[in-house]
């Protein structure tokens, strides 16, 4: 759980190293059962070809690109921002890389991390 | 015609006191602009939740866009008395919470954010839409509303 915690300065100075395009971090719910790590974060107006999951040095990187909305005449008053969203996760190695999934639906992504078969709880029969 | 009020210290001192906290800490937010606004803010505490939102106008109507993630369109309710559009709703919680461990830095509850429209719209033709988490609301503005040329007359 500490582990999937990311670092805030870390992402501070993602945001800042991104100086074409704006990063912001998203909110993020982390929801941990023994058989997986279901993070839930908000990404308002990305739509599923805006997002990149991805998993860089240990790291797991969620990204998401939001799509310029087609909407007619001028702001008039503003207070959205046009802004991406970048988060960086250290990954627990009790997580199976291979079996990570990914959804986006209402501009929430939903990652859903299972953990490997060694560290799931389970009973051992009495001989 | 100004519909939603603000009620000024209706409720016992002590709620109003905290109310009177919390707007000061939406400041503070504001301040600290993201990122780092959503890390330093606690979840949950204090205050309901407050979507942003945007307003563009051209010639024949505005559009009211809200950032909504998370919602089903069934809890999204939209009501425009005379000039002010008012949105509101309720953002809810997953069911299942984690038996190990939850750390939650979103907001659920109920929200409303009211704007007040600087002309005449028609009620009838207005239309909503909700996708990615994105709320937009088209009113067309009424007949009176639109800028019209006045010919010269030869007289």
């Amino acid at each position: 759980m500490n582990n999937l915690v990311a670092n805030p300065d870390q992402q501070q100075e993602v945001t800042a190293q991104q100086s074409q395009e704006l990063y912001i971090t998203p909110l993020v719910d982390v929801q941990s059962t023994p058989e997986c790590v279901v993070l839930r974060a908000e990404m308002a107006g990305v739509s599923k070809t805006g997002v990149d999951v991805s998993i860089e040095d240990g790291n797991l990187v969620l990204l998401g690109r939001r799509e310029p909305l087609n909407v007619s005449g001028d702001p008039i008053y503003v207070e959205r921002r046009p802004v991406h969203y970048r988060r960086v996760y250290e990954l627990d190695p009790s997580i199976d890389t291979d079996k990570i999934t990914a959804r986006a639906e209402d501009g929430i992504l939903t990652v859903t991390l299972p953990k490997t078969e060694k560290v799931k709880p389970r009973k051992i029969a009495l001989e | 015609m100004e519909t939603n009020r603000y009620q000024p210290y209706l409720q016992s001192d002590f709620s109003a006191a905290f109310n009177r906290l919390a707007s000061l800490r939406e400041e503070m937010d504001r301040l600290f602009e993201s990122p780092v606004g959503p890390i330093l803010r606690p979840p949950g505490s204090l205050r309901s939740w407050s979507p942003p939102l945007d307003v563009y106008e051209d010639k024949d109507s505005f559009t009211v866009l809200l950032d909504l993630p998370g919602l089903k369109r069934q809890d999204i309710e939209i009501t425009l008395r005379e000039q002010n559009l008012v949105i509101s709703g309720e953002r809810r919680a997953e069911e299942n919470k984690g038996e190990e461990g939850f750390r939650a830095e979103r907001f659920y509850g109920g929200f409303q954010r009211t704007v007040k429209l600087p002309a005449q719209v028609e009620p009838n033709k207005v239309r909503a839409s909700y996708q990615d988490g994105i709320l937009k609301v088209v009113l067309p503005k009424a007949e009176a509303a639109k800028p019209k040329q006045i010919a010269v007359s030869a007289d």
